[in-house]
């Protein structure tokens, strides 16, 4: 039987927080700037943001805007709701990997397409979703 | 290099209480599951309680999720009289297989006799099928808990997508290991699930997290395990005979790191289980290959991360699990490497881990529920998980 439409979760049931290192990625979010921490000295991205780069140890660290394209490195298809007082919806947890920041990976929701169409390497472009507390949060959508 | 201390520990002991559907352990205390394990164990050993004195626990401590076990309260609840050791590996279940090792360095070090590992769980107040999903927001789970992979086993079938897309793995290979475990448990009194499972029946269960279904998750229950480490010299002593620590490894590498709670692995170690350095070094200090193991006790989880970790272990080569699986080999009847003979965490009980070194002990013992005739090598594992990942091997006295 097809799934259908992948549904996002709704933005009033996510919550996130953020420290001093992921800050500067959730206030892009906030003006649909998709951005990944960068390493000042050496160059390679890294996702969460964390306090050091790994390959350099550095603490500078830049936030570039992206392309806000990319590719679906994997995916579950989901079928029961999240929330036990929310009935069930189909919705589509993906890893992407992001155009412009080598390395870098995004585990976010894939809407505006059929669940049962999702593949693999597939191109998606980012898409906003409001979410609790007046954060935002990058989803993504085919294109 | 063989490892300085093989064969020079030994697991003696091993207690487990009932096992429970979620949440039926009630009115039970976690303590008093804890002190029953630990009370058996002790029998088992022919050894007083009151000789205990260490503690070498994993998962931090924890009891399944939410719950803790202390070292000081559990003293006063069983009158141990004085501990020399009590220490617990990080993280969470992928630790389980080396908490024997870490009794192991206390005492080869000196610091305590009889060391006993344990674990608990009671799933009341939380369940583990929606963990990750149920606290609230960290800044660095903000990047992973959004997307509505609330649970292990919702992380887990992104990985095993991965490994459809890279090699060809069909449902079918995650189908074997449901049924195959399943076949493993028939048998077994305290087995939470004992009716055989068809092909259809496994076709039929709800897909939760595409490509998994149910069937393909592990049980959710309640209950106790605990086994006893102490020196080869004093295991002479005690009741049974020595399951002796042939080699033991936990750790891991950073491209695997915090695994599917980042997602951040480079291919290949996406799509595996993590354990193959752990593996590397385990045959390495031991001395042993693959095909020198009798039985693989490896931690089910998820049916598929069983076909990954027979790659990791090299039963089989990386990408092949999914064919080699299916041609029957990890069945106790006629298999070529028989896995979770005891019905694993899928359909016997899922006690973090425990009940696969249980199972290994009973199986180089000589006294397991399905015998691999002259088994002389057990391999038992824990996780895949966050690092550390880990890996025993118990060698017949």
């Amino acid at each position: 039987m097809p799934y259908g439409a992948a549904h996002l979760i709704p933005g009033e049931r996510v919550r996130i927080s953020t420290d001093s290192w992921t800050e500067p990625f959730w206030q892009a979010a906030k003006e649909h700037r998709l951005t990944a921490a960068q390493c000042g000295e050496c160059g390679h991205f890294r996702m969460p943001p964390s306090p050091f780069c790994p390959k350099c140890q550095s603490q500078q660290t830049e936030w570039p805007t992206l392309p806000g394209t990319g590719a679906v490195f994997s995916f579950a298809i989901c079928t029961k709701s999240p929330y036990p007082d929310l009935a069930d919806f189909v919705y589509v947890p993906a890893v992407i990997e992001l155009d412009g920041a080598p390395g870098a990976r995004l585990v976010t929701n894939l809407h505006g397409c059929n669940a049962d169409d999702v593949s693999i390497g597939m191109r998606v472009r980012v898409d906003w979703n409001p979410i609790r507390d007046g954060w935002v949060m990058p989803v993504f959508r085919p294109g | 290099m063989v490892w300085v201390n093989q064969d020079k520990t030994a697991i003696v002991g091993i207690g487990a209480t009932d096992y429970w559907v979620r949440g039926q352990s009630h009115p039970r205390t976690i303590n008093e599951l804890v002190g029953e394990a630990i009370l058996r164990a002790c029998a088992d050993a022919g050894i007083q309680v009151q000789q205990i004195d260490g503690f070498a626990y994993y998962s931090g401590a924890g009891a399944g999720y939410g719950d803790r076990m202390d070292t000081a309260s559990l003293m006063e609840m069983l009158g141990i009289p004085e501990v020399g050791f009590t220490a617990a590996l990080t993280s969470g279940g992928g630790g389980a297989a080396a908490a024997p090792g870490l009794a192991a360095a206390a005492i080869m070090n000196g610091d305590a006799n009889y060391v006993v590992s344990v674990m608990a769980l009671q799933q009341r107040k939380q369940r583990l099928g929606t963990v990750f999903g149920a606290g609230p927001p960290t800044p660095e789970n903000s990047f992973l808990q959004p997307s509505g992979l609330v649970g292990p086993g919702h992380l887990m079938s992104v990985l095993a997508r991965r490994h459809m897309h890279l090699y060809g793995t069909t449902r079918d290979a995650f189908a074997e290991v449901a049924i195959a475990t399943r076949e493993h448990a028939l048998n077994r009194p305290k087995a939470i699930r004992r009716k055989p499972l068809t092909r259809e029946e496994y076709f039929a269960s709800p897909m939760l997290a595409d490509p998994l279904c149910r069937l393909d998750f592990c049980l959710e229950t309640d209950g106790a395990v605990a086994v006893i480490t102490t020196s080869t010299e004093r295991a002479r002593d005690c009741l049974q005979p020595p399951a002796l620590i042939h080699g033991v490894a936990h750790g891991g590498r950073a491209e695997w790191g915090r695994a599917f709670a980042w997602m951040g692995m480079p291919d290949p170690h996406f799509a595996s289980s993590g354990h193959k350095p752990v593996a590397d070094r385990l045959y390495a200090m031991s001395g042993v290959s693959p095909k020198d193991i009798d039985v693989a006790l490896l931690y089910d989880h998820f049916s598929a991360m069983v076909v990954m970790q027979l790659e990791d272990y090299g039963f089989c080569e990386k990408g092949e699990g999914g064919p080699f699986v299916q041609s029957g080999a990890i069945r106790f009847k006629g298999g070529s490497i028989p896995v979770n003979t005891h019905g694993g965490q899928l359909s016997e009980a899922y006690i973090i881990g425990m009940t696969h070194i249980v199972e290994a002990v009973e199986q180089v013992r000589g006294t397991a529920i399905n015998q691999v005739p002259g088994c002389e090598l057990a391999l038992a594992t824990g996780g895949p998980a966050s690092l550390p990942v880990s890996g025993l091997i118990l060698r017949k006295a």
